[in-house]
């Protein structure tokens, strides 16, 4: 299978469990021993730093984790308009992880992800444990932050609406190839 | 002081106590007498070796036998530290790494002791060289083997939370921080709790078997707190150099977790 994603686009792909997107997805942020290649600016995955390279290809998995007290631990950095924008103010910084809601926490986990300001956002269902409120909120600071800088997004999302809301392309995956799916 | 050498017919007479017990799981079906008997022999069977090896040894003082026997002694601590373990790195990672940490733990800390603190004349004299050793491999294989379980344990545990921080861009080291500083103060407690309770909740063994063999007990006592001090430091470097090897060798040189190294 072969794939590019030009500078600002969304990609979303959709398969049955276990066809392999969670792998696909840990493989391109080299989390896994894997075969294939992954360029970005035409360099190649293994000519990166390896964590220079998840800083720019990053991956937000369907769970997310926290390994601190208070939130503001596990941020690089703290944008306030995108708190603001994901219905926050900076006084979250200073909570609780273990106060905040499973939709909060999955908010912030987005938040710390583009602290890091990545080239590319590996997207694995990042709305499946959201309301639809928040999904909105995220669904637009994914798609204001994907224009503003440029960066690439590849989407795994089961939910038709959402496809067609935020894809510019989308896939399948069937017998370990990709194939699009015209909207 | 005088020191009250033991006969074969006392340990028999303690031995009919163990028979007791013996006989007392028999009668009230413990299923236990079999147990007590053969483990009984053995502590009558190896302490017995080991005797005739410290004869032996007290009779040739060599700095060749002293090293085979500190050889055979970091074997088996290397191995010890392994076999505790519930996650073990696969092939001879483990062992490689057990025995070098008990390497640098025990025979640097001993080599000062004998060399600087009690300097007997040879050096390795094997009436203090063979109960330091002894009793530095016993204590820090006990560190290097619980900071060593808890790493590898809580790693395989906290697969997500490690990989998260990975995503975020940290390298392996700083991705299991957090695991490795408690995996090394878990090695620790036994003998932080060990030096603060010494005396007063428990009289340690090594002071307890000199004031037997006839020392005065504050001669005793200070040899005891040189045994605790270099139990603590053994311990010390022991952890901290099992859990840097080893939470090395759970990354590669991309920073992915590889667990798969574990079994």
């Amino acid at each position: 299978m072969s794939l590019e994603i030009p500078p600002g686009g969304c990609v979303t792909l959709s398969a049955p469990s276990g066809a392999g997107k969670t792998r696909l997805l840990r493989a391109i942020a080299d989390l896994d021993i894997h075969e294939g290649h992954v360029y970005v600016d035409d360099r190649e995955c293994g000519q990166w730093d390896a964590p220079m390279w998840r800083r720019n290809v990053a991956l937000m998995m369907a769970e997310n984790q926290w390994w601190g007290d208070t939130v503001g631990e596990h941020f690089a950095r703290a944008e306030t308009p995108w708190l603001q924008a994901l219905g926050f103010d900076r006084d979250v910084l200073a909570r609780q992880v273990s106060y905040l809601s499973s939709g909060e926490r999955q908010r912030l986990a987005l938040l710390r992800l583009l602290g890091n300001q990545p080239r590319v956002l590996l997207l694995d269902e990042p709305t499946a444990s959201l309301d639809e409120e928040n999904v909105t909120r995220v669904e637009a600071l994914i798609s204001s932050y994907r224009l503003e800088s440029g960066a690439a997004v590849l989407w795994v999302s089961h939910d038709v609406a959402q496809v067609r809301r935020v894809a510019s392309r989308h896939f399948t995956i069937a017998a370990g190839t990709f194939r699009a799916v015209s909207q | 002081m005088k020191f009250i050498s033991l006969s074969w017919f006392d340990l028999m007479l303690a031995a009919s106590l163990i028979v007791a017990v013996a006989g007392l799981s028999l009668r009230l079906h413990l299923g236990l007498g079999k147990q007590v008997l053969i483990a009984a022999l053995r502590t009558v069977i190896q302490l017995s070796l080991v005797g005739l090896v410290l004869k032996m040894l007290f009779e040739n003082v060599h700095l060749l036998w002293m090293a085979l026997i500190a050889l055979v002694m970091l074997v088996a601590a290397g191995y010890e530290v392994v076999a505790r373990q519930q996650r073990r790195f696969t092939g001879w990672w483990g062992f490689a790494m057990g025995t070098s940490s008990m390497f640098i733990s025990t025979f640097t800390v001993t080599l000062i002791a004998l060399t600087v603190v009690i300097r007997p004349d040879p050096w390795y004299t094997p009436q203090y060289a063979i109960p330091l050793l002894g009793m530095l491999f016993g204590n820090s294989m006990n560190g290097v083997a619980l900071g060593l379980d808890r790493l590898t344990h809580t790693a395989w545990q906290q697969r997500a939370v490690i990989e998260a921080r990975l995503m975020l861009g940290q390298t392996g080291s700083q991705a299991i921080a957090d695991i490795r500083r408690d995996s090394i103060r878990s090695g620790l407690i036994p003998v932080i709790n060990a030096m603060a309770a010494a005396g007063v909740v428990s009289l340690p063994g090594m002071m307890t078997g000199q004031i037997l063999a006839g020392a005065a007990p504050l001669d005793a006592v200070k040899y005891q707190i040189l045994i605790m001090f270099l139990i603590a430091a053994g311990t010390g470097f022991g952890t901290l150099a099992a859990t840097t090897l080893a939470s090395q060798r759970l990354f590669d040189q991309r920073h992915r977790l590889r667990l798969d190294r574990l079994k």
